[in-house]
């Protein structure tokens, strides 16, 4: 375990910081809710885990994490009512690493967003800080 | 009305209030090894007036009385929990920072203990205006809990609530690191039959918690033991 985490760290050495930006910022933005592996939280929060409405709603996506979302939403047939905070501290290509982290893990194979495109599907609800 | 304004000074409040009591307190948790393992009693120690004159005798410090409602429109005193242990933390239902990562890992506690009927949860909303009881209703039953005898999810009025938090020590704590600048930082309390705080845990730590799942056998053993010595 030790060694394990030992060599994870070593590998992650190989890399830029900005490679496992959308991890990182996935443990400090989002799993405390979303849970570490994206699971969720029985009927309260959703998952994000292999899971429909991120496949379905890939261009809202930047706009929901930067303004949040509140009311009923059904994922995976079932039906959640939290409220979400939004992200006026993450900048649009932070959003867009954070999405394409969440979008090629944990069961999810969807297409990754460039920064441009994140930053102009942003602009859909007014969220994009051209960063 | 806003809202979320009100939501950060009472977290303010109550943090400055925690910190204020952890300084009066926190002398009073390295006390009573006895000769088994024993856990400790939390908090400052009462006097107590013994007779004739002799020296004050103390007692270990007790929650206070209190009255609540639970999520079946149930009141809920300490004599709900005579005679039983219990874990308790405070949240919020629309808490978006710590809260779902807390419940989750008392709930880990809970499927743990959740066969043992002389072990009961009790989580108090600290934002009663919001969280009515159908709102803790719904709460407790999309976090699976559908026996409130066994998990009571609580409310009552503010400062009732603020003043529990400050009896039990758990706390409210600003976090910069957290958009809107504050978090709670999620604190569960372990009480015994005797309203004595047997135990403080971090509930964002799995460590933490998993210590708590380690001692709470402990304390049923000691509560187990004084049952056998007084019916002797």
């Amino acid at each position: 375990m030790v060694l394990g985490l030992a060599v994870a760290l070593g590998l992650n050495g190989c890399f830029t910081e900005r490679r496992n930006e959308g991890a990182q910022l996935y443990a400090s933005h989002c799993a405390n809710c979303h849970g570490e592996q994206g699971q969720g939280l029985k009927r309260l929060i959703p998952p994000v885990a292999a899971s429909d409405y991120v496949a379905q709603h890939r261009a809202d996506l930047p706009c929901l994490i930067r303004k949040g979302m509140r009311g009923v939403v059904v994922v995976n047939g079932v039906e959640y009512n939290q409220v979400m905070p939004g992200h006026d501290d993450l900048t649009d290509s932070q959003i867009a690493n954070l999405l394409n982290f969440v979008q090629q893990n944990w069961g999810n194979k969807n297409q990754a967003y460039t920064i441009h495109e994140a930053s102009e599907l942003l602009g859909h609800c007014n969220g994009s800080d051209g960063q | 009305m806003n809202i979320p304004f009100l939501r950060s000074v009472g977290h303010l409040l109550l943090c400055m209030v925690v910190i204020a009591s952890a300084g009066l307190t926190l002398p009073g948790c390295t006390q009573k090894p006895t000769q088994e393992t024993h856990l400790p009693y939390l908090g400052e120690p009462e006097l107590v007036a013994s007779t004739a004159g002799a020296a004050p005798d103390t007692v270990p410090y007790t929650v206070p009385s209190f009255t609540l409602t639970n999520q079946d429109r149930q009141t809920i005193t300490n004599q709900t929990f005579a005679g039983k242990v219990y874990v308790t933390d405070f949240f919020f239902a629309t808490c978006p920072s710590i809260c779902p990562k807390m419940q989750s890992e008392l709930l880990r506690v809970y499927e743990q203990f959740k066969g043992n009927p002389n072990v009961l949860f009790l989580s108090h909303t600290i934002d009663p205006a919001h969280d009515s009881i159908p709102v803790l209703r719904d709460y407790a039953e999309r976090l699976g809990i559908k026996d409130a005898s066994r998990w009571h999810f609580a409310t009552a009025p503010h400062d009732t609530i603020f003043a529990l938090a400050r009896a039990y020590m758990t706390a409210a704590q600003v976090d910069k690191g957290v958009v809107g600048g504050y978090a709670h930082s999620g604190t569960f309390a372990l009480i015994d039959s005797h309203r004595r705080i047997r135990g403080l845990y971090d509930g964002m730590e799995k460590t933490e918690v998993d210590r708590l799942i380690k001692e709470l056998p402990e304390l049923l053993k000691e509560e187990a033991n004084a049952r056998a010595t007084a019916a002797k």
